[in-house]
């Protein structure tokens, strides 16, 4: 099963590697990976996705409340998240597709942050379908090159759970 | 406060921390902190090994026997490369040691420097944490915490790193008196909940049994223990590591269990309607590795310290997450003062599995049984003598043979299985407890690895003994050989060994060798009875093989009982 993980770390060198290194030990891989600072400079927050069997996960979870360095950590799961992964992609262009792929960033809401002499470059922000969507209309026209920031996930708030979601 | 460098704030700290030897090597980069220790003399130690994993080991047979953290310095590279396997070893069986390297000047970090190694990186997945101290002044600080992360929780292994350059730096000495690690809360007591539903566990179960594991020792939980298996009436069974934290001339005790355990504790724990586990993982060498099969009609309480050794091997229905000396009080402080338990069947039991396949061996032919060697060594020593064993049949025949009544009297490389680990480690406890006698139960195989501390033990002046069993083979593998590959005994015979008893005396110490049953004993009393290191080559016959044997991946009540006759 698919999990997303949130961690809140000490902000200091060695710690993403400690992170990574329970996954490399038991041979499972990392779908995506994201950390950055949190308000507080001395805290990282990593969202880590990753497909591998609940059980073992659990393990993986715990040994994550062992180290030294993790201050907190969270399955999400189970929960109800907002979950958003944003990419860049620049496709080609020319005279033909140009129109055709302004009409499709505009329906995404994709916007353009770079426009070449043969290419134009998009910026997308959405859920994991949402994205591959978009990936998989633009394949087509030539996709040169893509950066993806792997998914970032929060809880809900409880109270106000399923509002301020509109995409 | 006074100013001083790094290499000054290593030794101030040490002493702060109450420690009073460390094993090492110098080197390169730890020159400096060499080069002040003759200013701490008479506060601290150094004992010069003459290989880094020596020092690993000695440290790690020290923190064992004392519950102290044991201590290590050396310098870059292959010297921190050298102490990776203690440092494993140390973590498999939960040892508090802390190792201290030395690297290369921060800007250099990286650069393939002369022995240079990521010991941070190459130590990661064996440590419970390292540090790489970038400023003097954070050393003292980091090297509190190392010692109390080493120490508290889970006992394990800390690394700290120090460049030459943060050993040069000076600055002022500022050692912190509180600990704030806002990622570190090891826990202590267990939660009432689930003290309460493991009470009316307990006191609802017909067939309970205690399943005790090395937790306890690290807990020194023992007296405890004790208390609560004669409250209960509950018998006692015990892993390999967990050996001597229940005292074995008590009625209540069921030998160990597990792959090589007694007939009648592994039949126990699989027919039990209760298990309860304290401080120990259900690793395959303890329940044989069948999970599935482990102990079908039984509930399971699990107190461990470890959240993550909960439902890792077997899932149970009562976890308690705690320190076993607090878990224990509290499930003493929460049983009613009387208890009605009628436990004659179930022991009646235990003692009919008992007296069908008892531990035992038949010392008839002429050439000495490793069982019958160390039974005789059991009987001549002291009750509270430290036995260190090393990898192989002897390491199994100790934990079957020699009667433990201690905590802390019995050590060996359980997790790990680290083979020249005995010797190092009986020298690392016998400088814990200079008035105990220790004796390192070694196999030929096992000793070599390691020989080249004799040296080390005989500048120290230890009063050791060193009762090396030899087969002329890797026993244990050709063990194997015999029940799992149809005899064919490939590379499990030594071609050539050394004159042990010449070797011994080369390195100044004194050589004993025996080859005759009727003669062990007067000669293993000889030798103990000598002062300094004295070696005991016992020539052994090397057919004898370890039963009962639980075939890798079997459960506990399929037991190889091989041909024993205990006339
Ligand atoms: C460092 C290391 N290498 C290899 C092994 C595999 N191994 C386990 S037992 C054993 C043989 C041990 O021989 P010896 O010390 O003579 O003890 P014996 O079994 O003969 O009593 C070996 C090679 C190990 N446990 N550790
Ligand atoms: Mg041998």
């Amino acid at each position: 099963m698919r999990h997303t993980i949130s961690l809140f770390v000490d902000n200091e060198s060695g710690v993403l590697s400690r992170v990574a290194g329970l996954f490399s030990a038991r041979g499972f891989n990392i779908e995506s990976l994201n950390v950055a600072e949190t308000l507080d400079p001395d805290t990282s927050r990593i969202t880590l996705v990753t497909t591998g069997d609940d059980f073992v996960i659990e393990q993986v979870i715990k040994r994550f409340n062992n180290m030294v360095n993790v201050i907190w950590v969270d399955d999400l799961t189970e929960e109800p998240r907002v979950e958003r992964e944003m990419i860049l992609i620049r496709v080609d262009a020319n005279e033909k597709n140009r129109a055709e792929i302004l009409r499709m960033a505009d329906i995404f809401r994709a916007k353009v942050v770079d426009v070449g002499a043969q290419s134009y470059s998009l910026e997308l922000t959405g859920d994991k379908e949402k994205v591959n969507a978009f990936i998989e209309l633009l394949e087509p026209m030539g996709i040169k090159e893509i950066a993806r920031t792997g998914t970032v996930a929060m809880k809900r708030d409880a109270k106000n759970s399923n509002t301020g979601d509109a995409q | 406060m006074a100013r001083m460098i790094g290499a000054e704030m290593f030794f101030e700290t040490l002493i702060e921390e109450g420690i009073d030897v460390i094993f090492g090597l110098p080197g390169g980069y730890v020159l400096k902190v060499y080069d002040v220790m003759p200013k701490f003399e008479g506060k601290i130690k150094h004992v010069l090994t003459r290989h880094e994993q020596g020092a690993t080991h000695m440290a790690d047979g020290y923190a064992r026997a004392s519950g102290k953290p044991g201590v290590v310095l050396c310098t870059s590279g292959p010297a921190a490369t050298n102490t990776v396997t203690g440092i494993a070893t140390a973590q498999m069986d939960s040892s508090p040691i802390v190792v201290f390297t030395g690297q290369v000047p921060l800007p250099y970090l990286g650069s393939d420097a002369f022995q240079e190694a990521d010991h941070i990186g190459i130590t990661r997945p064996c440590t419970k944490h390292n540090y790489l101290v970038r400023k003097a002044g954070d050393l003292p600080r980091i090297m509190k915490e190392a010692f109390y992360i080493a120490s508290s929780g889970r006992p394990s292994p800390v690394l700290v790193d120090m460049p030459k350059d943060v050993i040069l730096e000076e600055d002022e000495l500022v050692i912190p008196q509180e600990i704030n690690l806002r990622g570190y809360k090891p826990p202590t007591k267990g939660d009432p909940k689930q003290i309460q539903k493991a009470v009316d566990m307990i006191l609802k179960s017909k067939r309970p049994i205690i399943f005790g594991g090395g937790g306890i020792i690290h807990a020194n939980a023992s007296p405890e223990l004790i208390e609560f298996a004669h409250r209960l009436e509950i018998p006692v069974t015990s892993t390999l590591m967990g050996l001597g934290a229940y005292p074995q001339d008590d009625p209540l005790y069921v030998h160990m269990l597990g792959m090589h355990g007694s007939y009648a504790a592994n039949m126990a724990v699989h027919s039990s309607d209760l298990v309860i586990s304290i401080g120990a993982r259900f690793d395959d060498r303890a329940t044989g590795g069948n999970f599935d099969e482990f102990s079908p009609g039984a509930e399971i309480i699990h107190i461990d310290i470890d959240p993550s050794s909960i439902d890792k091997n077997i899932v149970v229905h009562c976890p308690i997450v705690g320190h076993a000396k607090l878990v224990l009080q509290q499930l003493l402080d929460a049983l009613p003062s009387k208890i009605e338990k009628d436990r004659t069947e179930w022991r009646a039991q235990i003692e009919e599995w008992d007296t069908k396949h008892p531990m035992g061996y038949n010392q008839t032919g002429d050439k000495i049984l490793t069982t019958y060697a160390i039974d005789t060594l059991s009987k001549i020593t002291d009750d509270d003598a430290i036995i260190v064993s090393d990898v192989g049949q002897h390491q199994m025949w100790v934990a079957q043979f020699y009667k433990f009544n201690h905590p802390r009297t019995h050590i060996t490389s359980g997790g790990l299985g680290t083979m020249g680990f005995g010797f190092p480690a009986a020298m690392g406890a016998k400088f814990a407890c200079p008035d105990k006698q220790v004796v390192c139960v070694s196999g030929d195989g096992s000793f070599q690895m390691n020989m080249q501390e004799l040296a080390t033990a005989v500048e120290y002046k230890l009063d050791l003994t060193i009762m090396l069993l030899n087969n002329g083979h890797h026993g244990m593998v050709r063990q194997w050989q015999t029940m799992f590959f149809d005899g064919n005994y490939s590379a499990s015979r030594f071609g050539v060994l050394p004159d042990f008893v010449m070797l011994a005396e080369s390195f100044g110490a004194k050589g004993l060798r025996v080859d005759k049953p009727e003669e062990l004993e007067a000669t293993l009393k000889e030798g103990l009875s000598t002062k300094g290191v004295v070696l005991i080559e016992v020539m052994v016959d090397c057919e004898e093989l370890v039963y009962p044997m639980i075939a890798p991946g079997g459960a506990m009540n399929d037991m190889i009982l091989g041909a024993v006759d205990v006339a």
